[in-house]
């Protein structure tokens, strides 16, 4: 394996000091303020960065196996590594679902011949359809830690209270997409004044934040563990962070679109920005950004979900919901944190050791299949490293993105701060923004 | 805001200002007296080209659009979707390449999607579109032609022209607009006209049919439909969209008609003068009353004559621009 010397970055570790860390044989084996570089050892100039843990997003959408046009388990995880991700978590609603052993172990088999580690969020509920409980402990064994039956919250209540029955003394997690599908109504955007102009059925708030309300009392009633996926209104965030104050296992994710989009962007009837939740009015994504700021995220996810081109030409009603994430979550992360004034540490807290801790991919959770993420850099752990440059500027292109899919919402916009360098499973993955 | 559609497309009315609205106004009654000639056709669009995109059935718009296109010489591409390739599963962006490979000046397009014209817009920016009604959205040449309806009538009472009364009437003007808000493409373009235009909009509805945030728009939501009958002096009534699944919004029909139907006995609480306005396809029975549609104060078989002249001023004012004059 190869060896590494990233040289004088901001190491934001446990605690965030100007130094060097050394990567051989696929660990971290050194950090101090200044490391003497062994020969033969590939040394990464690191100045003005920040060296953290690889990214871990909870939530991406592989598409692999069914639909291969939009992406691809590789696909998907070279967009990943590009985006500064080491581990990812592969959602289940796949064409078939990823409800059995035999599933899970193709995407865990082709995830590991990637250069990144891809776990894999197994379905609650045979073929995602909401109606008989998957073999949740059969997947467990192979390692799986998450459940979800995402693009769709499991709508039966006493299903939902099964599963999370069920789920517990299997120390796994269940991962909600929370709207009540019914009080959605097949609608294609926010229900408020915009959605009432654009004569577009709405997704009401209420929607999302109903199944928060109901998922935290079974939560306390079970004593199971969920964790919530793209929590987009400003109330359910409040619900989430109030419950896990109270002390009951739960955990939320926003995502990158939702605390920087608002829903006027769909105003001119763009399907790009077309997603599930919707993008909400711009009093959520201030609560999200706030929430963020303060502390109280536990995590950052993608939400990432490649659509070929073709869908998303369609009228705004009948595409797919869904935008990319992959490649532009870290540097949205890093402004809605406060650009220059933004806190390294909560950075990392957000795109990596929160989400690391969900997933249960970190050293002390032992994970099968893969290797540690979300460290805290010392020595011993594996080399999963990012090397995050916050004064490169870019404009997004979506021609030049990794994904195989075109529909990322941020198309022409200029960000601020870009992964230079992923370190995964000990290899150099992405060096000077570039895959090698 | 569009101060005029001079060589824009017309995607919708929310962003005309009143300027715009009254352009197309006056336009539409130079139009008037060609569809009273004997030969009701002039060359303003001579060598143009046309299409006509419906999506979605349609009698009176398609027959009213294509009318008026023939009636200004442009040559008309009618593509009768069911019979198309979109059958097929053609998308949207694969037909208006294929008509636009044709060569064409401008497309007439009815969707059953909110947003289609304007996402066909982007398509082919060279070619200018019309909205023919898009989904929940808008129908930008119904809410001119009963705007235009309304000044018509007025200006003929008081002895004068539209023309010469420009937005004048329009001032204070009480305009009630009854039933299925909430689903109703009409609704939302004729609010926003008769509001640019000046008048003041009421809106009668159950609860389920007004839209979300109502609060928010430029409307009152009537408390009273008697009281406000009494109030009015144009009753826009809305058809009941049983296609959009209107079925759960209201317990049935007939409830419906009890609380929201002009019926005969609601109907003298009219004044004499109050106007009636209804888009067509009429359910009679269910939001107005037979004999209520064929009062004299019904000006329903106006509103689809005024249909021919007024898209013939938007297709003059969207394709031709400013090159051309009219009657030329």
């Amino acid at each position: 394996m190869s060896s590494f010397l990233l040289r004088q970055g901001l190491v934001v570790g446990v605690s965030t000091f100007i130094g060097d860390v050394l990567v051989q044989d696929g660990q971290i084996s050194e950090v101090a303020a200044h490391v003497e570089a062994p020969s033969g050892v590939k040394v990464i100039d690191a100045t003005g960065c920040w060296v953290g843990p690889g990214f871990v997003d909870l939530h991406t959408h592989l598409r692999e196996p069914g639909r291969e046009a939009a992406e691809t388990i590789e696909s998907g995880a070279r967009a990943a590594a590009m985006g500064g991700y080491t581990a990812i978590v592969a959602m289940p609603n796949t064409e078939p679902a990823l409800d059995n052993v035999s599933l899970v172990s193709y995407v865990l088999d082709r995830g590991a011949r990637t250069p990144i580690d891809v776990a894999v969020a197994g379905a609650i509920t045979v073929g995602r359809h909401g109606e008989l409980l998957a073999p949740l402990a059969e997947m467990a064994a192979l390692g799986v830690r998450l459940f979800t039956d995402d693009g769709m919250g499991v709508q039966d209540s006493l299903l939902m209270r099964r599963a999370l029955t069920y789920a517990r003394p299997l120390g796994v997690r269940l991962a909600q997409h929370c709207e009540d599908d019914r009080l959605a109504a097949g609608g294609s955007m926010n229900e408020g004044v915009v959605s009432a102009r654009l004569g577009l059925v709405g997704r009401p708030a209420l929607a999302e934040e109903l199944m928060v309300l109901r998922d935290i009392e079974l939560v306390r009633l079970t004593g199971g563990a969920v964790h919530f996926l793209h929590l987009s209104t400003a109330r359910s965030l409040a619900l989430v962070i109030a419950a896990r104050n109270e002390g009951l296992p739960v955990s939320g994710e926003v995502a990158p679109h939702h605390f920087t989009l608002d829903e006027t962007a769909c105003e001119d009837f763009d399907a790009v920005f077309k997603v599930h939740p919707p993008l909400r009015p711009v009093a959520d994504v201030t609560a999200l950004r706030s929430a963020m700021v303060a502390g109280l995220v536990d995590a950052v996810a993608t939400d990432h979900a490649p659509h070929a081109p073709e869908l998303k030409d369609l009228p705004f009603d009948e595409a797919p919901a869904g935008m990319l994430g992959l490649e532009h979550a870290a540097a949205l992360t890093y402004e809605a944190l406060g650009g220059q004034t933004s806190d390294p540490s909560q950075f990392f807290s957000l795109m990596s050791r929160g989400p690391a801790r969900i997933a249960q991919l970190r050293a002390q959770d032992r994970p099968l299949r893969h290797g540690s993420h979300g460290g805290d850099l010392v020595a011993g752990d594996d080399a999963n490293l990012v090397i995050f440059d916050p004064t490169i500027d870019w404009t997004v292109q979506r021609e030049a993105l990794q994904s195989r899919a075109m529909n990322t919402p941020y198309e022409g916009r200029t960000l601020h701060g870009r992964v230079r360098t992923t370190i995964a499973k000990g290899e150099l993955v992405v060096h000077e923004g570039q895959l090698s | 805001m569009l101060d005029t559609i001079r060589g824009s497309n017309l995607l919708t009315l929310a962003d005309l200002s009143r300027d715009a609205l009254v352009e197309v106004l006056d336009t539409a009654e130079s139009f008037v007296e060609v569809n009273q000639r004997a030969i009701k056709k002039v060359p303003t669009l001579k060598g143009r080209v046309v299409a006509s995109l419906f999506y979605e059935e349609s009698t009176r718009t398609r027959l009213s659009f294509e009318t008026a296109a023939k009636r200004l010489s442009a040559d008309v591409l009618s593509l009768a979707v069911a019979s198309s390739s979109v059958k097929k599963g053609e998308s949207l962006r694969d037909t208006i390449a294929t008509i636009d490979a044709l060569g064409i000046d401008g497309v007439i397009m009815r969707h059953q999607s909110s947003g289609a014209a304007q996402q066909v817009s982007r398509y082919v920016p060279h070619v200018r579109v019309i909205n023919a009604g898009d989904g929940l959205h808008q129908h930008p040449t119904q809410g001119l032609l009963d705007a235009f309806s309304v000044r018509q009538v007025l200006a003929q009472r008081r002895g004068t022209t539209g023309l010469e009364s420009g937005s004048e009437l329009f001032q204070g003007l009480r305009v009630l607009l009854v039933g299925d808000i909430r689903h109703s493409r009409v609704a939302r373009s004729d609010i926003a006209a008769f509001c640019a235009l000046g008048a003041e909009v009421r809106v009668a509805a159950p609860g389920t049919l007004l839209p979300d945030e109502i609060a928010q728009w430029p409307v009152t939501v009537s408390q009273n439909f008697d009281e406000a009958l009494e109030w009015a002096d144009v009753v826009g009534l809305l058809r009941l969209q049983r296609e959009r699944g209107t079925g759960s919004f209201v317990p049935s029909l007939s409830e419906f008609t009890a609380t929201y139907g002009l019926t005969v006995e609601r109907a003298r609480r009219l004044r004499p003068s109050t106007l009636i306005m209804h888009p067509g396809p009429m359910n009679r029975g269910v939001e107005i009353d037979s004999r209520v549609a064929d009062l004299p104060a019904a000006i329903i078989t106006r509103q689809v004559t005024n249909g021919v002249p007024i898209r013939m001023a938007v297709l003059y004012l969207t394709i031709a621009g400013s090159s051309v004059e009219v009657g030329q």
